[in-house]
């Protein structure tokens, strides 16, 4: 059952939250947004770029409308909340609608401190913390007019940089005696006030604001010392305040934040608060990166994860004014037991400073050259020691000997002759130094050279790791990875263009999509050869030059040369006729090895090729058609006795099993398909482990999907559970239709899934009622051209050529 | 020396972008057609682990061998991209379409 969500304040902590929610926990929650401010969840850091012109509001949004809408998230824009009823669970915006809640979410961010001197309502006294601010500095700066900034803070230099850059005279007052003192030392915060004298912005520290002055709007300002500064525009930015009253009067238990446990949850059970009104630990945070670390936590606990807890780290901080690199993280303070590494190098504006207790970061700035300082960072929460590089530590990582620290550590860490790739044995010292010695520089390009993740793949990860830590940045792995080295498009998106393009052979493909080579390769044919057959059943003529060799002589391809041919039995049930059939094609072509499946049949291997056409023959005399055992697409459905026979049995799994191959044999899909039936829970025909199965129950049939049980070993998902047979088949085949639409070639149905999220898959087959007939009428459909035995027909005549020879030569013929 | 000429067949028993097989004394021959009408012969034996060439996705002036990958240019019979190997070619001639080859080696051997 879902269970209502109220979220209040729609700010980037609980927009990032509900990311987290809708992958972890799809439609647990219907959720309701209130939004003090009128729009969408926009990046509020970057408000600073907006200022200064090099960014504009649509750049900066994070969730346009069109995200809420397709999650099915109600939005109030505009909507204060002006009342939390903890006994009714409910909310009250200050346009009366009233909302209740299971769960109820407080985000009210912050609200910019205003000092508190006389004439600091005046009309052109400003904050800066939202878009409407942004927009009334960017409405003063037309008049070129004189600025103040209050606060030499981080938000502040930001305000004055880009009121200056929009053509303002801008002047900074800060109290303390120089720049951003929380974050910076006192040598750093001098050279950034020359670089901002520099550009114009004039900046007095140890200034005091004693009034603000002026006549019906600002005028100016008065300092504690007597100085009047004029200006007709007064940015205050002189810190913020958690934005507690709505939780104060609900009587929660308030501090300086709304006080939340580790895991975001306030003294009210069903209330959790996160974002800049939260204190967690004694602390409240301003800096996204502890926010966002919030909202994961808020998330999981939503998810009913009720393990996962905040942890505070340090955050470095940087400012956003474009030329200027700063960094700074961590304890600078001067202290008996701490040394200090300084670097100056003052022609170039460099000042690089490391703070170190018992050998160990604990505190950095960076001025003017800020490079290293994800590496300084690493070190400082590693808490790595670093007493062996001491000499060259502030110098950065590029001047340290050995292997680069870096979350790789791991793999960095192995040894040369460390195995990677355990389909083709192939070590880590050998893909290296491929990689370097050959230039290597993509996957496919590795993969080509030294095989591994050539086969299954599962060491991909590895490879890639290897790969960075080889590359550096030039390897990116999250780029769209290419069908192959005919064109620079992914699965996806050929798949969507043919779809939009009409595109309807192999050729048009290639010319559309501007195919690199004239006739593809091994890779693409195949895949296009199958996206044609699903999308156009009806008049895409299959073409079979482009199926790999199983498929198209419709056995499978052995080691030898030979081949191993399957017959379809249906359900995995047989009889007397059928198996005396078997032994007498089995005598009569001299099969060397007759075997039994794990899909419940019989497989004759080693047949000589020419030899296929009869072996159909008389198997087909018996009423066998194929097996398709080499296909992608359906195998085989195996099945137990079910309530006929077993006495535990709930329901004919048998007869369903039988129905659904009869239904489905002979369809395409990206990959195998194996499907099951078992008739109790206790699931003898293992079902759970299958590309999709059914457990039979007292009340109907359990549908799962999504196993594996090949290089992967996972157990099923639940679709969901339908009372009868016919329910079962339909639901069944919509899914897999929905997986043949969408997967990519050679994607068994349990990547898929999990690339799609199962959730997703839920909603279109058991939730959406017109979606899941469409997906099985086009099944239905598609059946019409595809239930054709390949055999038979192969008997019949069907690609001779396949199976005979172009001529044989003697030794006569030879030798003349 | 002259070649022995074998008539193998025509151009039309095999199909566009596909293979047929012509068992001799000493193997299988692989004869080739591509998608722009080219013939092409070499051994039935992909360097790597002998799988049947012929059987194999032909692209190109290349086929992709159907056991591990491999792809071999007809043309030269040797491996292409990374991996390193090479098949015998065997001489090809099309005169309107009748297909000769030639087994000069085969001729030598079975002397």
């Amino acid at each position: 059952m879902t269970e209502k969500l109220v979220i209040i304040g729609n700010g980037m902590a609980p927009g990032r939250m509900l990311e987290h929610l809708l992958e972890k926990a799809p439609g647990q929650y219907e959720v309701t947004i209130f939004n003090a401010e009128p729009r969408v969840n926009y990046d509020r850091i970057m408000l600073s770029p907006v200022l200064s012109g090099e960014k504009d509001y649509e750049q900066i949004i994070i969730h346009g409308d069109g995200w809420y809408i397709k999650h099915g998230i109600t939005l109030y824009k505009g909507h204060r909340i002006i009342a939390i009823d903890r006994d009714a669970r409910t909310v009250t915006s200050d346009h009366g609608v009233t909302e209740s809640y299971d769960k109820l979410v407080i985000a009210t961010g912050s609200v910019p401190f205003i000092i508190p001197v006389p004439g600091n309502n005046l009309p052109g006294v400003i904050t800066y913390r939202d878009l409407d601010d942004v927009q009334a500095m960017l409405l003063a700066a037309q008049s070129r007019e004189k600025a103040i900034v209050i606060g030499g803070g981080l938000l502040g230099l930001e305000a004055a940089a880009g009121l200056a850059g929009r053509g303002m005279d801008v002047t900074v007052l800060h109290v303390m005696p120089t720049l951003m003192d929380r974050q910076l030392d006192p040598a750093a915060g001098y050279l950034l006030q020359k670089e901002l004298e520099g550009r114009g912005i004039k900046i007095l520290c140890k200034a005091n604001t004693k009034a603000i002055v002026g006549n019906g709007r600002v005028e100016g300002i008065e300092l504690d010392d007597g100085r009047i500064i004029p200006a007709t525009l007064v940015v205050m930015a002189v810190g913020i305040r958690p934005s507690v009253g709505l939780a104060k009067e609900a009587g929660l238990a308030v501090n300086r934040g709304i006080v939340v446990d580790h895991g975001m949850q306030t003294s009210d059970g069903s209330i959790l608060a996160l974002g800049e009104c939260a204190e967690v630990g004694g602390m409240v945070y301003g800096l996204v990166a502890p926010l966002y670390e919030m909202a994961r936590v808020a998330a999981s606990h939503l998810a009913g994860e009720r393990s996962a807890a905040f942890v505070h780290s340090d955050t470095p901080t940087k400012l956003k004014v474009t030329g200027i690199e700063l960094f700074s993280l961590g304890d600078f303070a001067d202290g008996d037991d701490r040394e200090e590494i300084v670097l100056r190098d003052a022609s170039a504006g460099v000042y690089k400073r490391l703070v170190l207790k018992d050998n160990r970061i604990i505190g950095t700035v960076l001025y003017g050259e800020t490079a290293d300082g994800a590496w300084f960072n690493d070190l400082k929460k590693k808490a790595t020691d670093i007493s062996q590089m001491r000499e060259t530590l502030i110098f950065g990582q590029a001047y340290q000997g050995g292997a680069p620290l870096d979350p790789m550590a791991a793999v960095a860490a192995l040894p040369d002759d460390a195995e990677i790739c355990g389909c083709n044995g192939v070590c880590k010292g050998r893909i290296v130094s491929t990689i370097t010695d050959k230039g290597l520089t993509s996957l496919d390009d590795v993969r080509a050279h030294t095989k591994a993740s050539a086969s299954c793949g599962s060491c991909t990860g590895l490879v890639e790791q290897l790969m960075t830590l080889t590359l550096g940045d030039s390897y990116n792995p999250a780029a769209v990875q290419p069908m192959c080295g005919c064109t620079d498009l992914g699965h996806d998106d050929v798949r969507r263009l043919i779809k939009a393009k009409g595109l309807k052979t192999i050729p048009a493909v290639m010319q559309e999509l501007e195919w690199k080579t004239s006739c593809g390769c091994a890779k693409c044919r195949p895949a296009l050869n199958y996206y044609l057959v699903c999308d156009w059943p009806d008049e895409y003529a299959d073409d079979y030059q482009s199926r790999f060799i199983n498929e198209r002589v419709h056995a499978n391809i052995q080691k030898d040369g030979t081949y191993s041919v399957v017959p379809r039995m249906w359900g995995g049930v047989t009889n007397a006729g059928e198996l005396r059939a078997i032994a007498d094609v089995v005598d009569k072509f001299e099969i060397p090895l007759v075997k039994v499946t794990g899909g419940q049949r019989i497989d004759l291997l080693g047949i000589e090729k020419e030899d296929l056409p009869a072996v159909w023959a008389d198997l087909g005399k018996a009423g066998f058609i194929s097996g398709q055992a080499y296909a992608k697409g359906l195998r085989t459905v195996k099945t137990c006795v079910g309530s006929d026979w077993c006495r535990f049995g709930t329901q004919d799994s048998t007869g369903l099993g039988i129905r659904i191959e009869k239904f489905m044999w002979g369809s395409w899909t990206p990959a195998k398909l194996k499907l099951a039936v078992s008739g109790c829970p206790r699931n003898c025909a293992e079902a759970t482990c299958k590309d999709i199965g059914v457990i039979c129950v007292d009340s109907g049939f359990e549908i799962h999907f999504a196993g594996a049980a090949g290089l992967d070993i996972k157990g099923t998902e639940v679709l969901g559970l339908v009372k009868t047979e016919d329910e079962a088949l339909e639901h069944i085949v919509a899914l897999t239709q929905m997986y043949r639409e969408q997967a990519r070639y050679l994607e068994r149905i349990y990547k898929w899934a999990k690339r799609i999220g199962l959730e997703e898959i839920r909603r279109q087959i058991m939730g959406d009622e017109a979606k899941r007939k469409a997906f099985y009428g086009r099944f239905v459909f598609s059946q019409k051209f595809a239930q054709v035995d390949p055999w038979s027909e192969r008997v019949s005549g069907k690609d001779k050529h396949e199976f005979r020879p172009m001529a044989t030569i003697g030794y006569t013929q030879a030798a003349e | 020396m002259d070649m022995n000429w074998i008539a193998i067949g025509n151009i039309a028993d095999i199909p566009l972008r596909g293979a047929r097989c012509v068992k001799t004394p000493q193997g299988k021959i692989a004869v080739f057609r591509t998608a722009e009408n080219e013939v092409f012969a070499i051994e039935d034996h992909c360097p790597h682990k002998g799988g049947p060439l012929s059987q194999g996705i032909v692209h190109a002036k290349a086929v992709t061998c159907p056991l591990h990958n491999w792809v071999i240019s007809l043309e030269t019979g040797k491996a292409l991209g990374a991996d390193l190997g090479a098949v015998k070619t065997v001489p090809l001639r099309n005169e309107d379409g009748a297909l000769f080859i030639a087994l000069e080696s085969l001729m030598m051997a079975a002397e």
